[in-house]
């Protein structure tokens, strides 16, 4: 091989490694061997004062430092695997009512005129641009008890003799909460796979006689699903974990699993059992996303 | 095209979900009472309290600096990450690079927490900060870069390079100038992350640091007073600012989240 061609092929290479090495190394060491540690974590013993025990004990118990002890312990307690089943369950509602509020609005704004759009599409991100702990926030100051809503909503549950209830610190806080802070990440992309529909379909649908239902439910919906997955995909696995909504409007009872999580690693500092817990919460985001995907598959099949 | 009047009616509806509680979090910023309830009369009252606050405006300033050193090397990596995946396709630069966005946060903040305290045995504060901001911004800018190349017509590289121009030179005068709106747009999206983010920032400030989100946090779950209302309205603007500068230099940013 003649220098030249050597010395371009080692340029070639040194090229490449200068450009993807400094990204590749940083998130080596700060995304993937963090997570390697989580899953070793899960299989330590908890400290003495918190953290993790040495993994060299002097104690011949703990010699080994390894256990599946955490694992036993998740699996004993019906307690957690309740707290999963309803965190599921919130994800599950937060993403259904995302979808019928959000449906509405992308769909007017995919059917708007294209001069229009851009502007009405930048009001749904704005709300965005506030911090998330302040939508949250404001929230507490509409389901407080001294709030007009509040009062209001009392008052009216007062014609019917029920007496007054706490909106705020509620599981119907939490759920509220949830679904403001989602909903633009179901618009978004709902509006993205809406916006690319070929009205003509539509059109054909009503020559052959089709109704304004009919014309939604058998070609506008089936058309937009693989925009429905995405928007859920968006939704769902953030309600999954999140812990500070619950933790700011929910009660003492309505706690998640992240939560939980947080709990382990600042409250009670059993790190082993936090790690062990978020990778359940990890096994459970991949089989979601997996459930999803073999569904999207399955359902636009006949579509696409 | 069809846009009947229950359509118009559900989507006025969902807009007024989004805007009403925030309008009612910035019209109680200005009233004079200490109780978010009804309106009394008007007032600058919270915005004094706002500036005399001193831990406010440390966690303010340490707010903003993570979110420029955070900001600036999440760009610079960010852009490498993305050019590095239009131009090569790796397999696991894509992978670790959108996995951090894409799980729940809590997940990145935890496991960094570990990481700091058990690994490298570091005391939280500003620097575990600043390293946990990187992690999940260099996503978002690899992303917008990537785009902004995919976008691109491949032949003027190669008129660069069959020109004679090194890789260097090609970088410099022709690809830098060509992704450059896509490089301030993900910077610009990077320091609204740092500046917004909360979750992250818990779990990787220990007691060493606070910021305005963790500042807004502790407020609302101890007292809450009309401040935090000032301190929000602040904080929109500022990220508002940001969000329109990001829309006027790369306006595909606004579809990028999705």
């Amino acid at each position: 091989m003649p220098f030249s061609t050597i010395t371009a092929l080692l340029r070639t290479r040194l090229t490449r490694w200068a450009v993807s090495g400094p990204p590749f190394l940083f998130l080596l060491l700060f995304f993937l061997a963090p997570s390697l540690i989580m899953v070793l974590a899960s299989f330590r013993y908890p400290g003495e004062f918190g953290g993790l025990a040495p993994l060299r004990d002097a104690d011949p118990v703990v010699l080994q430092g390894l256990t599946l002890e955490t694992y036993q312990f998740f699996f004993s307690d019906i307690i957690y695997a309740e707290i999963f089943l309803k965190s599921f369950v919130v994800a599950l509602a937060t993403t259904l009512i995302c979808l019928v509020m959000a449906y509405p609005l992308a769909l007017l704004i995919a059917r708007s005129p294209k001069k229009h759009r851009d502007l009405m599409v930048l009001l749904v991100i704005l709300p965005f641009a506030s911090n998330f702990l302040v939508r949250v926030y404001a929230w507490m100051i509409i389901l407080g008890p001294q709030s007009a809503f509040a009062r209001l909503f009392n008052d009216v549950l007062g014609l019917f003799g029920i007496g007054p209830v706490a909106l705020l610190f509620s599981p119907v806080a939490v759920l509220i909460g949830m679904v403001y802070v989602h909903l633009p990440f179901m618009i978004l992309p709902l509006y993205t796979n809406l916006e690319k529909h070929d009205p003509v379909l539509l059109d054909a649908a009503q020559d052959l006689g089709a109704n304004a239902w009919q014309r939604f439910w058998r070609v506008t919906f089936p058309l937009s699903l693989p925009g429905v997955f995405a928007g859920s995909a968006l939704v769902f696995i953030p309600v999954l974990g999140m812990f500070a909504i619950p933790d700011i409007l929910g009660g003492t009872r309505d706690m998640l699993i992240g939560n939980l999580i947080k709990e382990q690693f600042l409250g009670v500092r059993d790190w082993p059992f936090g790690a062990t817990l978020s990778i359940m919460l990890t096994i459970a985001v991949l089989a979601w996303a997996g459930f999803s995907t073999w569904l999207a598959k399955k359902w636009s099949h006949g579509y696409a | 095209m069809r846009r009947g009047p229950w359509l118009w009616a559900c989507a006025v509806l969902a807009y007024l979900f989004l805007y009403v509680p925030l309008i009612i979090v910035v019209v109680y910023s200005f009233n004079d009472s200490r109780l978010n309830a009804e309106w009394v009369g008007f007032t600058w009252h919270w915005y004094e309290i706002l500036l005399n606050d001193e831990n406010m405006l440390r966690a303010a300033t340490n707010s903003l600096l993570i979110a420029l050193v955070a900001s600036s090397v999440a760009t610079a990596l960010g852009t490498m990450a993305g050019i590095a995946m239009h131009r090569y396709r790796p397999k696991l630069l894509p992978f670790m690079v959108i996995t951090p966005v894409a799980m729940p946060e809590i997940l990145l903040g935890v496991s960094l927490l570990l990481f700091f305290i058990q690994v490298l045995n570091l005391t939280l504060g500003m620097i575990s900060v600043i390293l946990a901001h990187i992690t999940f911004c260099i996503g978002f800018v690899a992303i917008v870069v990537r785009a902004r190349l995919a976008g691109m017509d491949e032949s003027i590289f190669e008129a660069a390079r069959d020109l004679g121009a090194t890789p260097w030179e090609t970088f410099k005068y022709v690809t830098f100038p060509l992704i450059l709106p896509a490089v301030i747009a993900g910077f610009l999206m990077s320091f609204t992350l740092s500046l917004d983010d909360f979750v992250i920032t818990f779990f990787t400030a220990g007691v060493g640091v606070s910021t305005l989100p963790l500042q807004i946090y502790s407020m609302i779950k101890i007292a809450v007073t009309p401040e935090v209302n000032a301190v929000s309205t602040v904080l929109m603007l500022l990220t508002l600012t940001m969000i329109v500068l990001a829309a006027r230099f790369a306006p595909e940013t606004l579809k990028s989240h999705t």
